[in-house]
């Protein structure tokens, strides 16, 4: 897009836009405003202090305590665990969705989408507790397949998105000849939808998987004692002693879910 | 003048509707509708229930027998010499998250048109890296985001020894402000993000037709630019009021327990306080109410003509 060359006012003085007053120092401020916390934990995750707040030297013990520390070892693996189960049944139920959803009839539309809708709107902790006594009632103990289960259902909003995206951007011509030429619905599918939408559904399972390891809420009432997840073991870090190897767990955490990000949105703009 | 975006004609509805060669077939939806009606829907349909059930007189759970007394419990309080009296706690309750919801909305709304104005007036691959450097946080743990914050304005934290060197005494956390100023933090990049997307398609040209034409600054802000990013500022109300009246983890981890939100009570009855049908009322309380909001705002919306998208 090219802009035209800045106006001048009736008095003669120029004005432009991109120099409106005040837009720029908000934007930096803002920007500043949003990074300093998480900048500030990353930083304060190399303090070899024991007191959080005092600057002491450089030092990488803390990380050291992280990995030899057992309790976070089996929160990591009970997040990779549920988050690896929640991302490919979610993806896998998203894919289902999207396609299927495209030639539904209004009504069952509605319903799917308000469904899907759902854990998007309403508060996690009310979907939360309700998951807590849907568990409870139906007798499934509370623990990793409750949790996988539970994360699925959230996780699938978020991998709909980029395949949603992606469907509505098709061409549909390679759709019309292949079904002129007599290939079938299955072989469409196999040879046409899954290979067009294929960095739609990679992005739309990084998703998932970021949502999936950042939850707390749900995981928090779903979990139960045996299966605590890497962002309620850190709550519970953070509530007792706030020790600067909370600094640590969180900048791996930060750093993973940031890589997760990059990593969805250069597969989405490669294949664009 | 009144921008407005019209809606699509429904004509590209139907077509949406009608079988096409090639397309899966609508069954395929079928298998994701019933999970999420287990998952999702299943869940909301037991708080619903449990809402008018009682308490059982030892341990956790509910005991099977209708009653409304939860809803009435919101609102009204019994005395042990059996007389009733108005109980404002759990008004005070509905109130304080209310009004937290609101100041958060109201200042990240003035914090983000600028914000998003400004993104969408920088050259192209600056904008693609702004809109990233604003995404990023969206996608970050929200509770590492709350301690960060919580680090930053702790008394001995940056901003305290900033201050103490002019002997001003800094003490925020465990207080409201803290936890406005977390949901502020948390939700910010949720307000910037829908009004940059209108104010991306927003003609520059338009502005600079109305400078030519002898308007004031304000005045092209007032009738140009905020009703061409209409839209945007819509959904970027919804996308922070919804989530922030539900917030729990910000009153906890700020407010020091001492500001509860809705949230912070819900989660507190089906916790240590081993109230489920009460925590269920609260609940169910807090899915009409966001529902209302998410109503106006689609009536607002609506009789504006601009199309807002929520999911």
């Amino acid at each position: 897009m090219t802009r035209t060359q800045a106006p001048t006012s009736k008095r003669g003085k120029l004005v432009d836009l991109r120099n409106f007053p005040g837009f720029n120092p908000t934007a930096l401020f803002v920007l500043f405003f949003l990074y300093s916390p998480l900048i500030y934990v990353i930083i304060y995750s190399f303090n070899s202090s024991r007191i959080g707040a005092v600057w002491e030297s450089f030092s990488v013990k803390w990380y050291g305590k992280v990995f030899e520390n057992d309790d976070i070892q089996r929160a990591l693996k009970n997040s990779l665990q549920v988050g690896f189960v929640a991302t490919v049944l979610s993806t896998l139920l998203a894919v289902m969705a999207a396609l299927g959803l495209l030639r539904m009839k209004r009504t069952g539309k509605a319903v799917a989408i308000a469904l899907i809708g759902a854990p998007l709107i309403i508060a996690e902790i009310v979907l939360a507790v309700g998951t807590l006594g849907l568990f409870i009632a139906v007798g499934v103990p509370l623990g990793k397949i409750g949790l996988m289960v539970a994360h699925t259902a959230f996780c699938i909003p978020f991998a709909l998105l980029p395949i949603r995206a992606r469907l509505s951007q098709l061409d549909m011509a390679p759709f019309e000849a292949a079904s002129d030429l007599g290939a079938n619905e299955r072989q469409i599918l196999r040879r046409i939808t899954l290979p067009l939408l294929a960095p739609a559904i990679v992005a739309g399972a990084l998703l998932a998987f970021a949502i999936s390891i950042d939850d707390f809420i749900t995981s928090f009432f779903v979990a139960g004692p045996g299966a605590t997840t890497l962002p309620v073991y850190i709550f519970g870090m953070i509530r007792s002693t706030v020790t600067p190897e909370v600094n640590a767990i969180s900048t791996l955490l930060l750093l993973f879910s940031g890589g997760v990000l990059i990593g969805s949105y250069l597969i989405q703009r490669k294949r664009r | 003048m009144t921008a407005t975006t019209s809606t699509p004609k429904s004509d590209s509805k139907q077509l949406e509707n009608r079988a096409r060669p090639g397309q899966s077939s609508p069954k395929l939806a079928y298998l994701p509708i019933i999970f999420l009606a287990f998952a999702i829907g299943v869940p909301l349909l037991i708080i619903v229930i449990y809402s008018f059930l009682e308490k059982p007189s030892q341990g956790t759970g509910v005991k099977w027998v209708f009653t409304t007394e939860n809803y009435k419990d919101l609102f009204i309080q019994q005395k042990l010499d059996g007389t009733t009296a108005l109980d404002t706690r759990y008004i005070k309750v509905l109130w304080t998250s209310f009004y937290y919801s609101l100041i958060t909305t109201i200042v990240t709304l003035i914090l983000s048109v600028p914000v998003a104005m400004w993104i969408a007036t920088r050259p192209a691959h600056r904008r693609t890296l702004l809109v990233a450097l604003v995404t990023l946080p969206f996608w970050i743990s929200i509770l590492i985001r709350t301690y960060g914050m919580r680090q930053i304005i702790a008394d001995e934290g940056p901003i305290g020894k900033f201050l103490g060197l002019f002997d001003i005494d800094w003490s925020i956390l465990y207080s409201p402000p803290a936890t406005i100023l977390g949901l502020i933090y948390v939700f910010l990049p949720f307000m910037i993000l829908p009004i940059y997307a209108s104010a991306e398609r927003f003609d520059f040209r338009l502005a600079e037709a109305a400078y030519d034409l002898g308007a004031r600054k304000l005045t092209v802000v007032r009738k140009i630019i905020l009703p061409s990013i209409r839209p945007g500022i819509i959904s970027g109300v919804a996308l922070v009021f919804i989530p922030a009246l539900g917030s729990f983890l910000q009153s906890d981890m700020l407010g020091g327990g001492k500001t509860n939100m809705v949230a912070n009570v819900i989660a507190n009855n089906f916790g240590q306080a081993r109230n489920w049908p009460f925590g269920s009322a609260l609940a169910v309380l807090l899915i009409v109410l966001t529902l209302l909001f998410i109503l106006i705002i689609q009536g607002i919306s609506k009789r504006r003509g601009d199309k807002v998208e929520l999911v």
